[in-house]
Formats: structure tokens, C-alpha cells, sequence
């Protein structure tokens, strides 16, 4: 292979798990309650594309890694002040919503579209990573639609692993049913990759990193383009919360085997 | 039924707590993208590690553990434990670091006071180098105390500082050392050997720490006065850590009572020493290098206790309105289920305070943090000027002298209209780098003080409240947001790094600095312009209590108590201690309503904050108000306390008597003017025919002090509102979306 990967990573922000998200109609449908001014998160599956990404970059030389992201340009400084401060990157910011109930189509051309226009991404080594699905937006079909605008099609969907053979060959496990994987191989770049949860631990915060990372953070976001994504043409008949079921119970010193057969019993009533 | 004047309600409630973008704001460092990341990375750090600790149990040890050692790696791995370096020593912020250390102690104190204190403890073991250390003594420990980066082969060094001594020695009082320093050998041309003995008391990171900046005295006659050395584990003779102490609170710091006696080169005199007549003279005193440390470490201790109670609002929110959700008589969507205790208005009303206090205190520690920031270029400033001049000790006092008129005069022109400025002038004063450091060193000298004393002391009474509001579970150890370790944590803060006493004592100095004074009046100015167009702020009343304390003091600086003693003496600490309580209310709530303000200009700025913008404001205005009128209340009632305290009280017997009516004459009258028999005895004392009169303690004193009792009623009268503020707050409360969870251990 001659020189490294390009990885472009897709990822945005959504709204810190912890907040109570409450769906109620907005000007334009419907909206999270006080969404903008709930602290937010780097969207996790992409999080995990993202740290599998600088990886892959650290240990294939002459590699660069890019984050994509589409969101509200004031919550994505935000963001960077812990993102940027795990792995290095470049970042390319597009100003728009990163709402849950934008349309898809619209989000996939909008990064396809800036993707395109990323100065110095040579499309022959291009790794195009993103997560699996994202926590508030998607159902999984983001990541294939910038694919194929992007003329890509090798894609993964659920990655947990990939290697890389000297020759620049991919290998690439995917979740399927049942907890099993699916092997495939891929005569290497370009291919997408929607990763699940890959296998790194989320990096330390290292303000050294992100002091490094902030001279293209401030200047990327200062120019960001605005982009017109949103509801579009969808029409949602109903929003509501997925019911949740907690029954956490905390009892030290479990042994594992009890844990299990409670489990299982369980499952099984 | 008296009728209020009416008030405007239904104003724009707060819709989610405040998040890092209002905080940034109010807390100025939105353009300072290192500190953003700073509080990312340590907030990291305490809700992951640190919360963890604490949650196992980590703090029901005295001793330092592993498993609190693992605290000290996280800080070298997110890069806390660099934020105090300069770059050229390995550091990545540049410039001042007040601010980003009190934000580091801020998030840390978030969960834990004592993992903060162990962040701090290393920077204080460092400061005296920092601060006063040669050139080469800066450059060789800072560079020591710098985590290994990639590709270094070396372990990372960790300081303490010993000064409190084991008793009758250092404790409050700092001026007599018994850590001894004698000439062990001095051979011709060559370094000086020194012996030193130190024993200390209660020293922070004692458990682990590799070097340790100790105080000691002369013990030698070739050798002047009393300095700071640098001891290191391995210089020859004794390096004994002591016993653990067996403290009850910051068990997530080492503290221990150690032991050294060693033989050190006299290169490590802190700041360098010079030799006449066969004697060596430190370049500075213990008591010069203690100084110029602790009035830049003592602000973010204080910020510490404040990061608590801002910590608290959450999980009391979160506990008040579960508190009945699974019971069997309570159904969703009622009120009993939806706000729980949140029904009860004491609970809201509680947490109001709790939560008032909590910013002014912060405001007024990030105040004085971004003050030693502007404060830190100027000194050094001053110092070049001196160390040109060969200006020394009580020199400089008298060049200072000279300056203060020149200060006075540059204060006074700024408050003149443009037209009469006499330009040129203050055109120079305003270059003249001593004459703008002595403005700013007489703010620095009360605002760190006050920040320590206050934020701290008050502090901890107040977070007594935040684990009453949790009832029973606010004094078990698993009460969400560890409220019941806070609480406790605090009285150390309250002690640590100068207890109250301490800064008692150095405000009742400070606080009747001219130049303080003067700035001091502007603000009151100042105040009711902010009153003019933010009437429900509290401007208005906290700018009447500052006229009040300044009536006050000008008053007991003239007058003599019963006995003739002077009121206003700086070891009369009954007199003088209060009155420094009182200063460090009106200072707080100050920078409290500034922060507010800032805000509310710079909100709309941000996207984020201005969608949220108009509820934020209302709640911290009415928390402003409420927190105002607190202070009100309580400098009224120290001023009216002191002013009246000191004086006898009339008695029946004595020549009081003169003030009281004489029954016989309101009679006699009474036959000319009808009924004043009855309403004269109702209007002042009586002394009847027989000699008897009402009983009580004697004659009512008079109201000689009629500028008092003027300004204390008007006080009174302006706490209007407050209270409909209060109100307000306690109904944000009951509105405010909170997390599902506590975001901490994570
Ligand atoms: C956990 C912990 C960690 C510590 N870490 C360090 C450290 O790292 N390095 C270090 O050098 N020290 C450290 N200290 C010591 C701390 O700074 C002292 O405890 C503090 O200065 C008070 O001294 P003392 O305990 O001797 O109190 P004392 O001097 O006995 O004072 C007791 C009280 O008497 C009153 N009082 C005493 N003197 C006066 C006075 N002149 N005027 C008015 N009132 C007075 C005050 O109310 C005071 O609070 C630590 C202490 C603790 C508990």
C-alpha cells in the first residue's frame, strides 16, 4: 500500500443519556424539550469509530484522521473541549441541526457533499468510518447513503474489528445475530465501516492533545458552513420515549454463577 | 390587611440547570479554550476515579492506600497535575494559572474535597520554588514534578510543605519556627553544608512525597533569620514520614506528622543566599516566601467549598421529588408524585439558600482567581523595579507611601467627568506600574481573605442545610453527591492553609486600606446604577448595607468603648473579627451580581445560553437578590451589635435618670394638655412620684447615633422584594429539568 489511510470519521453530538428527553412538538415538528440546552455527547457508536480511527491512524504511518461532523456550531465547540482532547483529528464542521428527528437523506448528502470537498482526502485510501447507528437519529442507513454518494461499496455495518494486513487488506468482523461475527475480507480502501462497539476503551482526556488538536478546532469551526438539514419531508405520526424497564438491583459480592442463572431464569419465566 | 404594592410575576422560569456555557460565561474564560478542557479532563477525573473511590469506601482509612494512589496517576494522565507548570517546564497553559486552578479545585471539589486537596498540596509543596526559588532551583523542580512524557525514563516527583510544627510550635501563629538550621561544614570556596530538623504537623502528601519546602529558624549565628529549604528523600540522615494522621474528613489526601533531620547543601535555601562577614543571609525570610504563596493557594480553597454547595442542588431536587414515587397511595402524574417534597415550600425555600450561597461564594473565588491573574504580571513588574532600584523591606514601604497619594489621585480623577480629567496625569499614573500595583494589591490583600474565610467557614454551615435537606440519607455515606463528606470536608478547609483566625486577622488590616475604601465607595455608586435597571437584583440592598458598614466603621474608629478603651484596635478581634464577617457578605454577593450581569450581557452571544437565556437571568437575579438580603441582614445586625454593644446601658440610679419623664410634671401638664399624662409614659420612660418605673433593664439608651439608626432603617426597608425573589427561585425549582441520574461515580 502506498502511504497510510485517509479516515474520515462521521460523528456528531446528542444529548448526554443521563437528561430526560422528553419528545414534544416544535415549530417544525417535533423536537426534543430544551434540547439545545441539554449538555451533550459525542454520539457513543461514533465515539467508537472515532477512537478506533486515531488507532488505526497511530499504528499505519503516513495516515490522517478527519471527524465530520453536522451539528449546532456552539454545541460542537462544546464538544471539542473533551473530544479533542482524546485523539488527534481534523476537524471539518458543518453548522446544522443534530436534532433526532432530522431526515436521513438530507444529513447523508450534506456530509457526502463535504466530504467531497475535504482539501487533500485522496479517495483511493479513504476509510470512511462512522457508527453503526446513532443514539438520537438514525435507524443505521446513514452511513450507507454517504457511501454510495461517495461511490464506496465495500461497507461494514456493526464493525467490532478490523485488521489490517500489510499489503493494506482488510479484515473486517461484524456483528450478526446470536453474538456471532461475520468475517469478511476487502482488498483494502475505499470502504466504509459502521462501527458498533469496536474494542478500545474511550481515550483519557490529555489537554496536551487537545491543545494540538484546538489550532484546526477554532478555525474549522469558525468557517463551517451552514447546512439546510431537518425534518424535510418526513411526516412522524407519533413520537414517544422506547418504555424503559430499570430493576436495578446493587448486592455485593455476587458470584458470577448466581448472576447468570438469575439471568437465565429470567429469561426463561 | 396592609396591601403590598403589587409585583410583576410570571416571569420566564429556568429551564435546565446551568451547564458549562452559562458557567464559562459567568465565570469569564468562554474565550479560554485550555481552560474549557482543563475542566473537561479533571471533571473526568473526579466523577470517574475519584467518585469511585469514594463510593467503595476509599475514605474509611487513614492511611494512604493503592488504590488512592491510583488518584495522582488519573491527575498525571489528564494532564492536571501540569496545569501549575509554565510551558518551558512542561505546563501547557500559558500565563497566569489562578483561574485554572481554582477550576481544577472547582470540578474536583465537585466529589471530593481531599482529592482536591491533593491536587493543590503538590502545587503548594512547589509554590515556595515557584514563587521566590532561583532560576535554577525552579527549573530543576518544576521539571521533577512534571509526569514522564513519551520516551522519558524517569519517575515523576511529588512535593509537600511543612510548616505547621507539632504543639507548643507553628500552628495559627507562623512567626516563631522551631525547625532549626545550623552549618553542618563550610569549606573554602565551596558550598555551605547545612543540618536542618524540622518536625511538622499535619502535612499534606506526606504519605508519598519525594521533596518537601519546610520552614525553618536560625540555629547558628552564621546564619540570618529564618528561611524555606528544599529537603529531599535520600539527602543523608533522617527522612521519616510520621504517622498517619488520624483526621475525619479529605481522607482522599495523605496528611502525616514527619520527622527529618538531613544534611543539605545551601543551594537549596529557597531564593538564594548571599554571605557577609562570614555570614548567610537568605534572600528571603520564611515569612516573605509563606506570604507571596498562600495569597494565591488560599483562593481556590475557598473556591473548593463552594464547588460543594453549587454540587448540592441536583441530588436534592432529584431526592425531593422521588421521595414518594413507589408508594402505593401515590399514582403517577400527581402532585405527590411528580414534586414529591418539593411541595413542602420549606424544602424549596432551603434550597434557595443553599444554592445562593453557593454562587456567591463562587463568584467571589473566581473573582479574586482572575484578579491574581491581572495581579500576577504586575507584581513581577514591581518587583523588576525594586530589584533594579536595590529597593528593599521597609524601603519599599516608604516608597509606597509616596505612591498612594499618587493612587489616591488617579482614583479619584477616574470618577471625575471626562471634561475635568486632567488627561496627560492620568495618563501617567495609569502607566506608573507601582501606582497601579498598589490599587491592585489592596484589593488582592481583602479579596483573598474574604474568599477563604467566607466561602469556607459560611460555607460549611450552609452545606449543615444541604444534608438536612436530604434527611437521614444526607448522613449516611451512599447519600447521592456525598453531601454528608462535604459537609465535613469543609470545617478542614475552613482550617487548613490559614483558619479563620487568620484571615480574620489580616482583613481587619486590609479593610481600612484608603485605597481598598475609596474603590470600595465607588461600588456603592456603582450599585444603585445597577439597581436604576435591575431593581430585583439586590443591588439596591446590598449597596445600603455597604453604606451601612462604612457608617459603621468610620464610627468605631473614632469612638472608645464604656471604659474608654478604643473600639477599632486589630487585636480588639471582638470588634474587628465581625466586622471582617460582615465585609466578606457585601464583597460576595457583589461579585455575585456581577457575574449575573455578565450574563446577561454576554449570553446572547451563544446560541446555547440564548435560548435559555431570559430564565437564567431571572433565576440567578432572584438569587442575587435573596443572597443580598441575607448580607444585608447580617452586616445589620454585626453593625448594630457593635455600635450599641460596647456602650453601658443606662441604669435607673444614675444620671440617666435626666432622660426619663418625671411622672409629676406629665401630670401637672395634664391639666393644660389632656391625655398627655398617658401618652407621655407611653412614649418614653417614667419615673413616678414614688420613685418605681417599669421593669426593665433601665432607661432606653438614646438614639445618639441617629446616622445609624437612619441608614440600619432604611436597610431594613430595602430588603422590599427580597423575598418575592425567593419565591420565584423556590417555583424555578419545582420547574427545572434535571438528569435522570447523577452523573457521578460514572
Ligand atoms: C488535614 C490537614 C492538612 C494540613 N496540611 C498542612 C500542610 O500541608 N502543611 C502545613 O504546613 N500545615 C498543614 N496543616 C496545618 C494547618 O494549616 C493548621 O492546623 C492550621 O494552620 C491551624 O493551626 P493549629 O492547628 O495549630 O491551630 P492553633 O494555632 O492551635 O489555633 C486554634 C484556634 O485558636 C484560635 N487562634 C489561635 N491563634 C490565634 C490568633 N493569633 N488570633 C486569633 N485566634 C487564634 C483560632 O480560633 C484557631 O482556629 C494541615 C492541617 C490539617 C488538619
Amino acid at each position: 500500500m502506498s502511504g497510510g489511510f485517509h479516515i474520515v470519521v462521521c460523528g456528531s453530538l446528542v444529548p448526554d443519556p443521563l437528561q430526560t428527553l422528553e419528545p414534544m412538538e416544535g415549530p417544525t415538528g417535533p423536537a426534543l424539550k430544551n434540547e439545545m440546552m441539554l449538555p451533550a455527547v459525542l454520539d457513543p457508536w461514533a465515539g467508537h469509530a472515532l477512537f478506533e480511527a486515531a488507532q488505526l491512524a497511530k499504528n499505519v504511518p503516513d495516515s490522517k484522521v478527519w471527524l465530520v461532523s453536522l451539528g449546532p456550531k456552539a454545541k460542537l465547540q462544546q464538544l471539542m473541549m473533551s473530544i479533542a482532547q482524546k485523539v488527534s483529528f481534523e476537524l471539518v464542521a458543518i453548522d446544522g441541526s443534530a436534532g433526532g428527528f432530522t431526515d436521513p437523506f438530507d444529513v447523508a448528502a450534506t456530509l457526502a457533499d463535504t466530504i467531497d470537498k475535504i482539501e487533500g482526502l485522496d479517495r483511493t485510501r479513504l476509510l470512511l468510518f462512522g457508527g453503526c447507528a446513532s443514539a438520537s437519529r438514525d435507524s443505521g442507513v446513514t452511513m450507507q447513503m454517504v457511501a454510495e454518494r461517495l461511490d464506496i461499496v465495500d461497507q461494514f455495518l456493526a464493525v467490532d474489528k478490523l485488521t489490517v494486513s500489510s499489503d493494506g487488506a482488510l479484515e473486517v468482523l461484524e456483528r450478526i445475530e446470536a453474538g456471532q461475527y461475520q468475517v469478511s475480507s476487502c482488498a483494502g480502501a475505499p470502504a466504509m465501516l459502521g462501527w458498533a462497539t469496536g474494542s478500545l476503551p474511550e481515550p483519557p482526556n490529555n489537554p496536551q492533545v487537545g491543545m494540538m488538536n484546538m489550532r484546526t478546532v477554532m478555525p474549522a469551526l469558525q468557517k463551517a458552513q451552514a447546512a439546510e438539514v431537518g425534518i424535510g419531508g418526513l411526516k412522524y405520526a407519533a413520537v414517544e420515549l422506547p418504555k424503559q424497564r430499570r430493576e436495578t438491583r446493587v448486592v455485593k459480592d455476587t458470584p458470577a454463577e448466581e448472576i447468570a442463572q438469575e439471568i437465565v431464569d429470567w429469561l426463561k419465566a | 390587611m396592609e396591601k403590598s404594592s403589587s409585583a410583576k410575576q410570571s416571569k420566564q422560569l429556568m429551564s435546565t440547570l446551568p451547564g458549562d456555557d452559562v458557567r464559562q460565561i459567568m465565570w469569564r474564560f468562554s474565550d479560554r479554550y485550555d481552560l474549557q478542557m482543563v475542566v473537561q479532563s479533571t471533571r473526568e477525573v473526579a466523577r470517574g476515579v475519584v467518585a469511585n473511590l469514594v463510593a467503595n469506601g476509599a475514605r474509611n482509612t487513614h492511611d494512604w492506600t493503592p488504590e488512592k494512589a491510583t488518584i495522582l496517576t488519573a491527575f498525571d494522565e489528564a494532564g492536571l497535575t501540569q496545569v501549575f507548570m509554565d510551558p518551558e517546564d512542561g505546563g501547557f497553559i500559558e500565563g497566569p494559572k489562578n483561574l485554572a486552578l481554582g477550576l481544577v479545585a472547582f470540578e474536583l471539589s465537585w466529589v471530593d474535597g481531599g482529592a482536591a486537596t491533593s491536587s493543590l498540596a503538590s502545587n503548594l509543596g512547589l509554590s515556595p520554588i515557584h514563587e521566590k526559588g532561583t532560576p535554577e532551583q525552579r527549573s530543576k523542580y518544576m521539571k521533577m514534578a512534571v509526569p514522564p512524557q513519551p520516551g522519558e525514563d524517569r519517575q515523576i516527583k511529588r512535593g509537600a510543605f511543612a510548616l505547621t510544627e507539632p504543639l507548643p510550635f507553628v500552628g495559627v501563629d507562623t512567626g516563631v519556627v522551631s525547625g532549626k538550621l545550623r552549618i553542618d561544614s563550610w569549606e573554602e570556596g565551596q558550598e555551605p553544608l547545612l543540618q536542618v530538623e524540622k518536625r511538622g504537623r499535619f502535612i499534606t502528601n506526606m504519605g508519598f512525597a519525594d521533596f518537601v519546602t519546610v520552614a525553618v529558624d536560625s540555629d547558628d549565628e552564621r546564619i540570618k533569620g529564618s528561611c524555606m529549604v528544599i529537603l529531599e528523600e535520600g539527602d543523608p540522615g533522617l527522612y521519616d514520614r510520621g504517622t498517619p494522621t488520624q483526621k475525619m474528613v479529605h481522607q482522599l489526601s495523605s496528611t502525616r506528622d514527619p520527622a527529618f533531620n538531613l544534611k543539605i547543601s545551601a543551594d537549596r535555601i529557597i531564593g538564594g543566599y548571599t554571605v557577609k562577614d562570614g555570614v548567610i543571609i537568605p534572600k528571603y525570610s520564611h515569612a516573605e516566601i509563606i506570604d507571596s504563596v498562600f495569597r494565591r493557594t488560599r483562593v481556590p480553597v475557598g473556591i473548593m467549598s463552594s464547588a460543594k454547595l453549587l454540587s448540592a442542588p441536583e441530588p436534592i431536587i432529584r431526592y425531593h421529588r422521588q421521595r414518594f414515587r413507589g408508594g402505593a397511595t401515590t399514582s403517577p402524574g400527581s402532585p405527590r408524585f411528580d414534586l414529591g417534597l418539593q411541595q413542602k415550600d420549606d424544602c424549596l425555600q432551603r434550597l434557595v439558600d443553599v444554592w445562593a450561597a453557593g454562587e456567591a461564594g463562587a463568584a467571589l473565588g473566581f473573582y479574586s482567581a482572575r484578579m491574581f491573574d491581572d495581579f500576577d504580571a504586575i507584581e513581577k513588574e514591581k518587583d523588576q523595579i525594586f530589584a533594579e532600584q536595590g529597593i528593599k523591606g521597609r524601603a519599599q514601604l516608604k516608597v509606597f507611601r509616596k505612591v498612594q497619594q499618587g493612587a489616591l489621585e488617579y482614583l479619584t480623577m477616574k470618577t471625575r467627568p471626562a471634561e475635568e480629567q486632567d488627561t496627560a496625569r492620568l495618563q501617567e499614573l495609569e502607566n506608573d506600574t507601582l501606582t497601579q500595583f498598589l490599587i491592585m494589591d489592596s484589593l488582592a490583600n481583602v479579596f483573598c481573605p474574604a474568599g477563604k474565610l467566607w466561602n469556607t467557614g459560611h460555607g460549611a454551615t450552609i452545606l449543615r442545610e444541604a444534608v438536612s435537606l436530604m434527611g437521614g440519607y444526607g448522613i449516611t455515606e451512599d447519600c447521592p453527591g456525598f453531601l454528608g463528606q462535604k459537609w465535613m470536608d469543609a470545617q478542614l478547609e475552613a482550617t487548613y492553609e490559614g483558619p479563620e483566625a487568620v484571615q480574620r486577622r489580616q482583613l481587619s488590616i486590609t479593610m481600612t486600606n484608603e485605597l481598598f475604601l475609596f474603590q470600595f465607595r465607588q461600588w456603592i455608586g456603582d450599585l444603585r446604577r445597577i439597581a436604576s435597571t435591575h431593581p430585583d437584583s439586590g443591588a439596591c440592598t446590598l449597596a445600603s448595607a455597604m453604606n451601612l458598614w462604612l457608617w459603621t466603621l468610620e464610627y468605631l474608629q473614632k469612638t472608645d468603648d464604656a471604659n474608654g478603651k478604643p473600639l477599632f484596635h486589630s487585636s480588639r478581634h471582638g470588634v474587628v473579627f465581625p466586622f471582617a464577617d460582615a465585609l466578606c457578605w457585601l464583597l460576595a454577593s457583589r461579585c455575585q451580581i456581577l457575574d449575573m450581569l455578565e450574563l446577561e450581557a454576554k449570553g446572547p452571544e451563544n446560541p446555547v445560553v440564548a435560548e435559555g437565556l431570559e430564565g437564567y437571568v431571572n433565576f440567578f437575579s432572584d438569587l442575587c437578590h435573596v443572597q443580598a438580603a441575607r448580607a444585608a441582614g447580617e452586616v445589620g445586625r454585626i453593625c448594630a451589635e457593635l455600635a450599641y454593644g460596647y456602650h453601658g446601658h443606662p441604669h435607673w440610679d444614675d444620671e440617666d435618670r435626666e432622660n426619663c419623664f418625671e411622672a409629676e410634671s406629665l401630670d401637672a401638664l395634664d391639666s393644660i394638655m389632656p391625655g398627655i399624662g398617658s401618652y407621655g409614659r407611653g412614649l418614653g420612660d417614667t419615673i413616678e412620684a414614688d420613685g418605681s418605673h417599669n421593669e426593665k433593664a433601665g432607661p432606653c439608651a438614646k438614639s445618639c447615633r441617629s446616622g445609624f439608626v437612619k441608614l440600619r432603617a432604611r436597610l431594613d426597608v430595602c430588603m422590599t422584594g427580597s423575598r418575592l425573589s425567593k419565591d420565584r427561585a423556590a417555583e424555578a425549582l419545582t420547574q427545572v429539568m434535571i438528569p435522570e441520574a447523577l452523573d457521578y461515580p460514572r
